[in-house]
């Protein structure tokens, strides 16, 4: 199955950008996992935390993000946030 | 005639100041550096805050209950004028410039019967604007308010912004800041950012573009829930990129104000030299001639 595309994007850099299997967003209505394909979408998000997968069972890397918006189309995944940390 | 005394004093003088000057320089260089690399940072997050922000106001034009941010309140009385400046002198024309720009809006404003209001970013351009437009002075903020250029410092800029508008302090707001092209050139620039209606032909195509293309795009909550958030935050988004280019643009400026600064502190150390040592050897000449003629005397 083909890569979701996605960027983390904050004010002051361009947090995170790759592909992946799948990135769960704390979406203001409840999680969204997004995977490659997804219908396109925007949604504001709550603080919380967007996991990304690099496999199906697989969390590659988690950040906890504030202030945020996503938005998804054709070419991907976009994440708006004011703030974005990654966890370790 | 300059004295020997006084020339030699006066070479020694531009020396320091040159030192001083090109001191400024190397520390103005090593800050545009890390300015640029903030600015190019910070692009990405505009740009797509822009592409959403158009989008969704292709959207929501047609809706008659719009957001004030969005589409005005219909009329445009009182201008605020948000000028932007450094919070450090020495930097060539970084500051005249912008105020030149402001100022003949303002006048032109105010030509057509308008109310115009002055919001000021950076302290170096607020006692120009107070003298020359008294008692028009809204905000002016502090050293601390503004550097260093963070979002969250941007963001209670925006927020002060958001409710003056809501409490019906003006109806359309400008942003003044220098746009930052390379070292040489940064152009005094002029954007509307409240309310924030796409107005040129170019973003509107774009947006309806964009508009034809996502026909079948989903909103979480709904659109104008997004988009009442979203408003405040491009608008905090669009002045810590002024900002941003501001602080580039006057680091940019000083670098090169202080090269031609030290360059012409080199040129006058030549020609004072010059003349030194011609004045030396003037004074020499004559007073061998003065012994000559006194041992022909004898």
């Amino acid at each position: 199955m083909a890569e979701l595309h996605y960027e983390l994007v904050t004010p002051s850099r361009l947090a995170r950008s790759g592909d992946a299997f799948m990135v769960v967003v704390p979406g203001t209505e409840g999680d969204l996992g997004v995977m490659a394909g997804h219908m396109p979408t925007m949604t504001a998000i709550r603080d919380g935390e967007v996991a990304i997968y690099s496999s199906e069972h697989q969390i590659e890397t988690k950040f906890h993000i504030s202030g945020g918006f996503a938005e998804i189309n054709e070419k991907g995944l976009i994440i708006l946030a004011e703030e974005a940390k990654e966890e370790n | 005639m300059p004295s020997l005394k006084s020339l030699k004093t006066r070479v020694s003088s531009i020396k320091s100041i040159s030192k001083i000057t090109r001191a400024m320089q190397m520390v103005a260089s090593a800050k545009l550096r890390r300015a640029e690399s903030r600015l190019a940072a910070a692009r990405p997050y505009a740009k797509r805050m822009a592409q959403v922000m158009s989008l969704l106001a292709a959207r929501a034009a047609g809706t008659p209950n719009a957001l004030p941010l969005l589409n005005g309140r219909g009329k445009d009385q009182t201008h605020l004028l948000i000028v932007t400046s450094s919070d450090a002198g020495l930097c060539g024309g970084f500051n005249a410039n912008i105020y030149r720009q402001a100022r003949d809006r303002a006048l032109a404003l105010e030509a057509a019967g308008k109310t115009v209001q002055f919001y000021v970013i950076g302290i170096k351009n607020a006692p120009v604007i107070r003298n020359n437009f008294p008692g028009k002075t809204v905000h002016e903020t502090k050293r601390e308010e503004t550097s260093p250029v963070t979002f969250e410092n941007a963001q209670k800029i925006a927020q002060d912004l958001i409710q003056r508008f809501n409490a019906g302090e003006f109806d359309v707001a400008h942003l003044f800041f220098s746009h930052y092209h390379s070292v040489l050139s940064q152009v005094p620039t002029e954007t509307q950012i409240i309310p924030a209606a796409p107005e040129s032909d170019d973003t509107k195509n774009q947006a309806a573009a964009n508009d034809a293309s996502s026909g079948a795009i989903e909103f979480e909550p709904d659109e104008e829930t997004i988009l009442s958030t979203l408003l405040p935050r491009s608008i905090a988004v669009a002045i810590y990129q002024a900002m941003l280019e501001n602080a580039t643009s006057e680091q940019g400026s000083r670098m090169s104000a202080m090269e031609n600064s030290t360059r012409n502190a080199g040129e006058m150390i030549s020609k004072l030299s010059i003349q030194y040592n011609r004045l030396r050897q003037a004074a020499i000449t004559t007073e061998l001639v003065e012994i000559i003629s006194g041992a022909e005397a004898l």
